[in-house]
């Protein structure tokens, strides 16, 4: 899905995911019959230079197999990835190098992300080592600078440390820092928030947000907490059962959700306002499906409100493009 | 550097860590001695030089420090030579003419000892051109009682007599003294005793045979036929001690064997445990990170391993190939390399290949290599440092369990040679004890100290065992 912007193919964008599919093989027993639970199942999207976006969905809807495909930590099944006009769809592992510096990743559990033997130096030093920065005081420079980016300072108090000796918050700063200290261009943020206290959460964010002003970053902001991303994103895209449900600009999805399975999930942000505290909310009914053997037709079918037997149920909806760059995958908004 | 500090400090909080530790750094000392004072290659001469070279030694002989346990004195070995100036030996060659020269020689020395010796030799170097010098050998007692031991003459260069083993002398020493004490000696009684003895009727039975203490003379004299001769004569009276390791049956310092067997034990040991630790674990982390056929392989020849039985193809082996010892370190860490051990790293490494912090590190775009080297195997090293320094002792067991059987290195000098040699000697049934004793107390320490080390080290890695 390409940018479109009066007509005219503007290709300012960072990058251009098209129909990615990544599916894993299962097979019960050594003659059993394979099967493949499909995670991420044609998701497209786009990403300008600079440019923040959320993918939200609950747990198991495949937005964290989306990020690692994009990261090619996993090997795309079907689907193409264009990062800055190449395509890094299916390069081999010393071709991907450059695009490993080009690319951040920060994950969701911080100590677990980094690797407890190392000090705060040496885990930062790491990719530089790996991409060949041998001189010992460029690296420093690198670290110090990384260090201060993050506000690990003064740096000199946790340059010797283990990741064991910070907080929380510390350490989710360190591994921010070692995603940042390649100068990347893209940045995937596995929910980088939801193991940290509520007091750290935001912090965690406005410095995300900071680095990708000041630096012109990409970031792919994963959570399954709508109500963290209207401070972060300017783009929101929705993902349920390996699809791609809805997406438009924050203000617009927050403003006119399209899709049901939208609907319900801005149903069930928390209200802050003491007097409906006694409002039971309502959820969607139902658990999320199977992802060996998804529902035929549009994948949200069995949970629907508005589901349209006959259609929803048979035929899997297209993308419909409803206002300029919002779009949804669903019948309500128009059939082929 | 006040990490490392802290890190003794919480060891030695193990009593059994402190001495273990103490007891491996004796031997490492002793082992650095060793190598700066007898290099191996001396060392092995020495081992293997045969009989001739230890000629000066007792044969048997218990360590000297028996003596200090025990109220009889044991006696020390007596060596009086001609050609060494020394008190108690003294050469006289007097040419008489130009033709003739006449020989004297004499040895005294103290002998005041509570038991007979284990020998007596002559050795004569003489240098002579035409005819053999004429000697006659005199042995005086301390009771001034004068005995001719032998008259004969000298063949050229080298030459021995080997007076505890002259039959005939023998015969001839019983019945004198037999008519002296006008009884009948009834045993097989050997010269030392018959030299060395008082001649009263104790001689009578071995057990009550008592030695005459006092000053006793050896003097040669003899005439040679030409006036440019020489002539030197060594006597060596064996005693029943020697140095502080004793001598084995073919006379050898058991000191050497057991001072040499020290390094070879702990590098042997060490080498062994630590590289087949290492080389397990990388090879059940190159079969948990690749997974796939890699692993299929690695595992199949894991189990081919497992089933194997170690230690009869480790007796095969040896027995065909009579192994240098570091090839025998090879053969075995060959051996072990695909021990059961490699299913453990395995499980262990297939946990912590899915941390997060691996795939960071694939974010970053680190090699497979590196992951292996620098991020699986680091996470697992500390934990297994208790099992390398425990292992160790098993290594050192091993080695002297293959020389006891036999099947070692044919040329080393270790601890499970000594014992070897011992039991094939009958040390045990002979009283010599030491023999067996001290090579088996060096392994007993030496096991000791890693286990004292491993089991302390265990309760810090393993806090589950930690003492409250």
């Amino acid at each position: 899905m390409l940018a479109l912007r009066e007509g005219i193919v503007v290709n300012a964008s960072l990058l251009n995911v098209e129909g990615l599919r990544k599916y894993f093989e299962v097979r019960r027993g050594f003659f059993g019959k394979r099967e493949y639970i499909r995670a991420v199942d044609g998701v497209s999207l786009t990403l300008n230079k600079g440019e923040a976006i959320s993918i939200v969905g609950e747990s198991g809807c495949g937005k964290t197999t989306l990020g690692k495909t994009i990261l090619r930590l996993y090997e795309p099944t079907d689907g193409r990835i264009i990062f800055a006009s190449k395509n890094v769809t299916h390069l081999s592992w010393k071709e991907l190098k450059w695009y490993r510096r080009e690319t951040g990743l920060v994950q969701q559990d911080p100590f677990g992300a980094l690797p407890s033997f190392m000090t705060v130096k040496r885990i930062l030093e790491e990719p530089l080592i790996i991409h060949g920065v041998k001189d010992r005081r460029e690296r420093d420079k690198r670290v110090y600078k990384a260090l201060e980016q993050v506000k690990l300072t003064p740096v000199e108090d946790f340059i010797g440390k283990y990741p064991h000796m910070l907080s929380g918050g510390q350490q989710q700063r360190l591994v921010i820092a070692r995603a940042i200290i390649l100068e990347p261009k893209l940045i995937i943020a596995d929910e980088p928030v939801s193991m940290l206290d509520a007091s750290v959460r935001i912090e965690i964010l406005k410095l995300l947000q900071k680095l990708q002003k000041d630096y012109e970053l990409g970031i792919i902001y994963i959570t399954h907490d709508l109500s963290t991303t209207r401070y972060f994103s300017e783009k929101i895209c929705i993902m349920y059962a390996g699809h791609m449900v809805e997406s438009a600009e924050t203000r617009r999805i927050l403003a006119n959700p399209l899709h049901p399975y939208t609907r319900a999930l801005l149903n069930v942000i928390p209200d802050p306002d003491p007097s409906n505290r006694f409002i039971i909310k309502n959820v969607p009914a139902g658990e999320p499906p199977n992802l060996l053997n998804p529902p035929t037709g549009c994948r949200f079918n069995p949970r629907c409100e508005s589901m349209m037997k006959g259609i929803c149920n048979v035929k899997e909806p297209p993308i419909i493009e409803v206002n300029r760059n919002h779009y949804v995958k669903c019948w309500l908004y128009g059939r082929t | 550097m006040s990490n490392i500090k802290q890190s003794l400090r919480t060891l030695f909080a193990y009593r059994s860590a402190l001495g273990g530790l103490i007891i491996i750094l004796i031997l490492v000392g002793i082992s650095a001695y060793t190598i700066f004072a007898i290099p191996y290659d001396e060392a092995t001469k020495l081992w293997r030089a045969g009989e001739l070279y230890w000629l000066n030694n007792p044969r048997n002989a218990m360590p000297s420090w028996v003596n200090l346990f025990s109220f009889k004195k044991m006696p020390e070995t007596i060596i009086l030579d001609t050609k060494k100036p020394q008190l108690g030996a003294s050469k006289a060659l007097i040419p008489v003419s130009d033709k003739i020269t006449r020989i004297k020689i004499e040895f005294s020395f103290n002998y005041e000892y509570d038991d007979f010796p284990s020998e007596l030799n002559l050795f004569f170097n003489s240098n002579f051109n035409v005819s053999a010098p004429q000697l006659t050998i005199h042995w005086v007692k301390p009771n001034g009682g004068s005995i001719v031991l032998k008259s004969f003459l000298l063949s050229k260069g080298e030459d021995r007599y080997y007076i505890s083993n002259d039959d005939r002398l023998a015969r001839e020493l019983k019945s004198t003294i037999s008519r002296k004490i006008n009884e009948t000696i009834g045993y097989d009684i050997p010269i030392t005793i018959l030299l060395f003895a008082l001649e009263d009727s104790s001689i009578l039975d071995p057990s009550t045979a008592r030695v005459m203490k006092g000053n006793y003379k050896l003097w040669i004299d003899g005439i040679a036929f030409e006036a440019n001769m020489n002539l030197d004569v060594k006597l060596v009276v064996y005693g029943k001690v020697y140095s502080w390791a004793g001598t084995d049956h073919l006379r050898r310092d058991l000191g050497i064997a057991l001072l040499w067997g020290t390094p070879i034990a702990l590098s042997f040991g060490v080498i062994a445990s630590l590289s087949i630790a290492l080389i397990q674990m990388f090879i059940g982390a190159v079969s948990a990170w690749f997974g796939g056929k890699i692993d299929t392989i690695i595992q199949r020849i894991t189990e081919v391993f497992m089933v194997l039985p170690f230690i009869p193809i480790l007796i095969m082996i040896s027995t065909f190939y009579k192994f240098n010892i570091w090839i025998l370190l090879v053969v075995i860490i060959v051996l072990s390399m695909f021990g059961g051990s490699v299913k453990n790293y395995r499980a262990i490494f297939l946990q912590i290949k899915e941390f997060p912090y691996i795939e960071a590190s694939r974010a970053y775009g680190a090699s497979n290599f590196r992951i292996l080297t620098h991020y699986l195997i680091p996470k697992v090293l500390p934990t297994i440092i208790p099992s390398i320094v425990l292992s160790v002792a098993d290594f050192v067991f091993l080695e002297a369990a293959l020389a006891i059987l036999g099947l070692g290195d044919p040329l080393a000098p270790t601890w499970g040679k000594i014992i070897n040699d011992a039991h094939s000697n009958g040390a045990l049934y002979k009283g010599l004890y030491y023999w067996v004793l001290e090579p088996s107390l060096m392994l007993a320490v030496t096991s000791l100290s890693f286990a004292m080390l491993g089991f302390a080290l265990d309760k810090i890695f393993n806090p589950k065992l930690r003492e409250m």
